[in-house]
């Protein structure tokens, strides 16, 4: 069975975008995360997902023939252009809600290119393969933060349970799955979101519990970012980074 | 180091190709060819002169696969080979089971503990058992697990009390 390219393109699209946005909040962290040590974990964490939504954005824009560069992908669309989730826009807030966040979608971010591995775009399973590598790390670095933090002290607790808290309506949006999403599937290129929330969720319970804190209950879920629609977040964070691009149309380093 | 000058016409051979391409190194493991690391997955010539060398990224964010890609045109180039083309391939991906011992025992000579084990015996275990590359004691503690690198973790060796990295298996 076959995909239109341009459906396969925005499918990949999406996946490009969700990992550069978070890796670009990562990168905020620069000169203020709590220790150097943490500062060069966070900021090699945004270099991995920046580096895998490199891979899948070359695929992205070949399987569109489409003939930009990811420079241009990246610095020369508008918010509602961008096909992220909603979940890693957001402003990073304190520790406490940065390692909430990197726990959802990092569990999330392996199951899903663990799937994908298998796809039959070979060189689309290969990325897919090694960013399922390396997502084992950022679980086991965001998780283990929570479990320092979450049983910690009464603060850190407190602020752990409301990134948690924060965090959650932004997760039912991973486990979507529209036209787009299905009809890449059943071309054997994608993957069956759907079925991997079942696991994430009895990842994420683990790690909640041995971080003492509480799973939030079920909640009214957000979504819109695979359609273009975003939180002001988005808007703010594009102004800062594509400044440059926008007032000097070309600059090179 | 073999920069075999052809004596006649005909190009360079696969092998002083290959010969050539051991000069390029990892520019963060100087000490370590690209083929030795397992970066350098191919080099094929076309009937239509073109060589094509086929390199892989150790991780996906690696920022040296512009300077290697650069390296590998510059030796070959020396070699009076100029239509290349360096591809980058993710099929199959990296893994730090293709480092061979040779390239292990080097990465210890210059600080740096190799990964222990397999990847699959990692995944399955959960255990790193890391042992200084300074004094190879195996009182070490980590300090982070990501380092200079995101490939790398930083350690602390108890005995000799020097800090180290340890390449991460992958």
């Amino acid at each position: 069975m076959q995909v239109d390219p341009g459906i396969y393109s925005e499918y990949l699209l999406r996946l490009g975008d969700t990992n550069f946005v978070l890796g670009h909040r990562l990168s905020e962290w620069l000169g203020k995360a709590p220790t150097i040590e943490e500062e060069l974990a966070l900021i090699n964490i945004g270099l991995d997902l920046i580096g895998q939504a490199r891979a899948i954005y070359k695929h992205a824009l070949s399987a569109g023939g489409d003939d930009r560069d990811e420079d241009q992908l990246v610095f020369l669309r508008d918010a509602h252009e961008y096909r992220n989730l909603l979940l890693v826009e957001k402003e990073n807030g304190d520790f406490g809600y940065t390692i909430a966040r990197q726990l959802a979608y990092s569990v999330y971010a392996r199951l899903y290119w663990e799937a994908l591995s298998t796809s039959k775009d070979l060189e689309v399973a290969g990325v897919a393969a090694k960013a399922a590598k390396e997502a084992r790390y950022h679980v086991k670095h965001a998780g283990e933060w929570l479990v320092r933090l979450g049983d910690g002290t009464e603060e850190s607790h407190a602020r752990c349970q409301d990134g948690v808290d924060q965090v959650w309506m932004y997760t039912g949006e991973m486990f979507e799955m529209d036209a787009v999403a299905q009809s890449v599937l059943k071309a054997g290129l994608g993957v069956d979101a759907a079925l991997l929330k079942g696991e994430w969720l009895s990842q994420m319970s683990a790690w909640l519990d041995r971080s003492t804190l509480t799973r939030p209950g079920d909640t009214w879920m957000v979504s819109g970012g695979r359609a273009g629609q975003h939180t002001e977040h988005l808007g703010r964070m594009l102004a800062e980074m594509q400044f440059l691009q926008r007032a000097y149309p070309g600059q090179k380093w | 180091m073999v920069t075999a000058v052809p004596s006649d016409d005909r190009p360079p051979s696969i092998a002083a190709i290959h010969a050539a391409l051991e000069q390029v190194v990892d520019p963060e493991i100087p000490a370590l060819s690209i083929r030795a690391i397992g970066i350098l997955r191919d080099v094929r010539i076309s009937d239509d002169g073109l060589t094509e060398v086929v390199i892989t990224p150790t991780y996906s964010g690696c920022p040296a696969i512009d300077v290697i890609t650069h390296e590998i045109k510059r030796v070959l180039a020396e070699l009076c080979v100029t239509d290349v083309r360096v591809a980058t391939s993710f099929n199959p991906p990296w893994t730090t089971d293709w480092i061979g011992d040779d390239a292990r025992e080097i990465m210890k000579a210059n600080g740096i503990a190799p990964p222990v084990g397999t990847v699959a015996a990692q995944e399955a275990f959960q255990v790193d058992f890391v042992s200084c590359p300074l004094c190879g004691s195996r009182q070490v503690e980590l300090v982070s697990s990501f380092g200079s690198t995101s490939c790398k973790a930083q350690y602390r060796c108890r005995n000799c009390r020097e800090p180290f990295a340890y390449f991460k298996n992958f």
